[in-house]
Parts: C-alpha cells; structure tokens; sequence
C-alpha cells in the first residue's frame, strides 16, 4: 500500500508514481506496550473510594443482587418498615428504565435515588458514588442498592459495598446457584424469598442450599418470604450484628 | 453482556495511554482471562470488535490468554485445577474446592504504531 496516500495493493501501476513498499507495508515503529492491568482496576478504585466515603461515615452499605422477579423491592420495603425507627435507611435503586421502585421505596418511608442504566445491564462504582453524594445521609445511615435484576453482570462490579446480599426465590429453579455461580460466589448472604409458596411447589429445598453451598462453602442462608414476614427478623439480626461488627472495628 | 462496559473502559485507557506514549494505532491487544473471571471469552471478542469500532484499535488482533481455574480442596487439601466454581475435587470426588487462581482478567500489553 502507498505509504503517501493510501492507494494500490491491486496490482495497478503509473508511470511516475512510485509504491517504494508495495511488498511489504512500512511498519513506523511498531513496539509492544506492557501494560499488565486488571481490567476492572478503574471501577475497583472507585469502588474504594466509596468504601473510604462509608468507612469514614459510618455508614453500612449492601448490594443486592437477584434476577428479575425475585421480590427484592418487596423485601426492601418490609426491611425499611422493620429499621427505620432505630437507624437512618437509604436506597439507591438501579433499573434499566423507570422510577417505580424509588416511588415504592419513598412511598415505604426511605429516602431513594433512582439510577436509570439505560442499556447498562448492572451499577458501576462510578454511578454509586454520584448516587452517595446526591443521598448524602446522615452517619451511621444503613444503604441499601438494588442492582439492575440480572445474575450475571453485577457479579464483576464492586461497588463499595460491606456485603453483597443474593436474593433468590423458590420460583425459580433450584439450580440458580450452579447456573450463575459467580454471584453466588460473590456473596456473603443468600435469602431464599418466597418460602410461603413453598406448599404450592415441588421445589427440594435442601438440594438448591447444597448447591450454593458447592459454589461458596462460606455463604450464609436465611429463608424468609418478603410477603408474610417469615424469616424477616433473622434478616435484620444479620444487618444488625453485621452492622454492629463494623463499628467496633 | 457487560463484557461489553468491560472493553469499553479498556478502549478508553488504550487512548490515554496512546496520548502519553505517543502511538496512532494498535496492532495487537493481549488479553489474560481466568476460566473463573466471569467473562466469555467469545462476548469478549464481540465487545472488543464493536468497542474498537472507529478508534485506534479498529482492526487489532485481539489474543486471550485464557488462565486454568485454581482451588484447594476443603476436604483433602489439595491443590486442583478446576473447569467451573462448582466442580467437585478432582483428587477426591467429594470436597468443595476453594478457588485461589483462575479469576485473572487482564490486559497484558498492546502491541501499537508509532512515533514514540
């Protein structure tokens, strides 16, 4: 190819109209850059930056993640109607599109901002520390992130969080833990929801908790049903004592 | 598909880097993905053809250095190479393994063109 302006390759010629390369193209110094970085380092540092923010206010931040469906917001809504006489709750809620859940959330007595992903299929660090200024809550405030609903993608995105919260519900297969072990792998606290339909089911308890168990030997479970409160105060005594831990710490 | 978000943020960091190296354009970019990274290595290759898409990277070869799973086995102690987070210790047959190596996701280095 003519280093001048780009033509020939093909073969055709013209008197006075050189192709000095036409063989071999100039190669202007082709070197090899060592770069050696961890793709997710950007997001990484700004997931530190607000586990500092946190860290310096006291607050305790989880990260709930589920597939669509699973009744996180429902759960959000008992958590903050079971908390919010004795700390300061904050919800950060992400969605593709709308901002339902915020209403339902500030309907249920929290303050909340919504993050609207757009085509983004989880949060990023970079989105939930604007979120954190614009909530700004008092210290020592509990935040609670909704993650875009998907198994898969919020799994690689540290946001700063203490603890990522897994919420799965007897709707779905017993085999989620294995179909999307990074999440579970993720998280330090898996909820199985939805345990008042179990009646209705054919669903082997025992077998989805051994699965979860396979992918993270470390999880913890609780079974709780958002919908009739099962299970709800051994949910907040986890976010108590986790809470409580931190502090001393 | 956040494969996609992944190589978008790298695509941008191959340009700041092109601005203090002093490249135009990038011939090869080499990858190191982790069997237990979380990443498909065939929606990496998608992501990085549409990410690259009219930037100094359009058209680079993109290698993948793909990197074993890694684990210790919680019943027999083991070190064990593993396909999937939830294989089951293949010294064993019945520990759950710990995973200690395999979620590496990495740019290594780039090959690029120019005065520098």
């Amino acid at each position: 190819m003519c280093t001048t302006c780009g033509c020939g390759g093909t073969g055709a010629t013209l008197d006075g109209h050189a192709h000095p390369n036409a063989q071999e193209p100039a190669r202007i110094g082709r070197r090899r850059v060592s770069l050696e970085q961890n793709l997710l380092a950007k997001n990484n540092a700004l997931a530190a930056l607000n586990r500092q923010l946190c860290a310096a206010r006291g607050w305790f931040m989880l990260n709930l993640v589920s597939s669509p469906g699973s009744g996180k917001t429902t759960l959000l809504e008992q958590t903050i109607q079971r908390l919010k006489d004795d700390v300061w709750v904050a919800v950060i809620e992400g969605d593709q599109q709308t901002s339902q859940d915020a209403d339902r959330i500030k309907a249920a007595g929290a303050p909340a901002v919504q993050i609207n992903t757009g085509k983004g299929c989880h949060l990023d660090a970079h989105l939930v520390g604007h979120a954190l200024e614009v909530l700004n809550p008092p210290d020592g405030a509990v935040v609670m992130i909704e993650n875009v609903g998907n198994l898969v993608c919020p799994a690689a995105f540290d946001l700063g969080e203490d603890h990522k919260v897994v919420i799965l519900s007897v709707t779905e297969g017993e085999d989620k833990p294995l179909k999307y072990p990074d999440m579970f792998a993720a998280s330090d606290l898996m909820l199985l929801n939805k345990v008042d339909l179990l009646p209705h089911l054919r669903y082997d308890v025992s077998r989805c908790l051994a699965f979860a168990r396979r992918v993270n030997p470390d999880i913890q479970i609780l079974q709780v049903s958002a919908q009739n409160g099962d299970g709800l105060d051994a949910w907040i005594g986890w976010i108590e004592a986790r809470r409580a831990a931190l502090q001393k710490a | 598909m956040h494969e996609l978000s992944i190589l978008e943020g790298m695509i941008q960091g191959i340009q700041e880097e092109a601005r203090t190296q002093g490249f135009h354009r990038v011939l090869q970019v080499r990858l190191e993905v982790g069997r237990l990274a979380g990443a498909d290595v065939e929606a990496l290759r998608f992501a990085f053809e549409a990410a690259s898409q009219d930037t100094l990277a359009e058209g680079a070869l993109l290698e993948i250095i793909e990197l074993p799973g890694k684990g210790v086995c919680r019943t027999c102690g083991h070190e064990v190479e593993i396909e999937q987070r939830f294989d089951l210790c293949p010294a064993c047959g019945v520990g759950f393994v710990s995973v200690t190596g395999g979620t590496e996701l990495r740019i290594k280095d780039i090959d690029v063109e120019g005065e520098g």
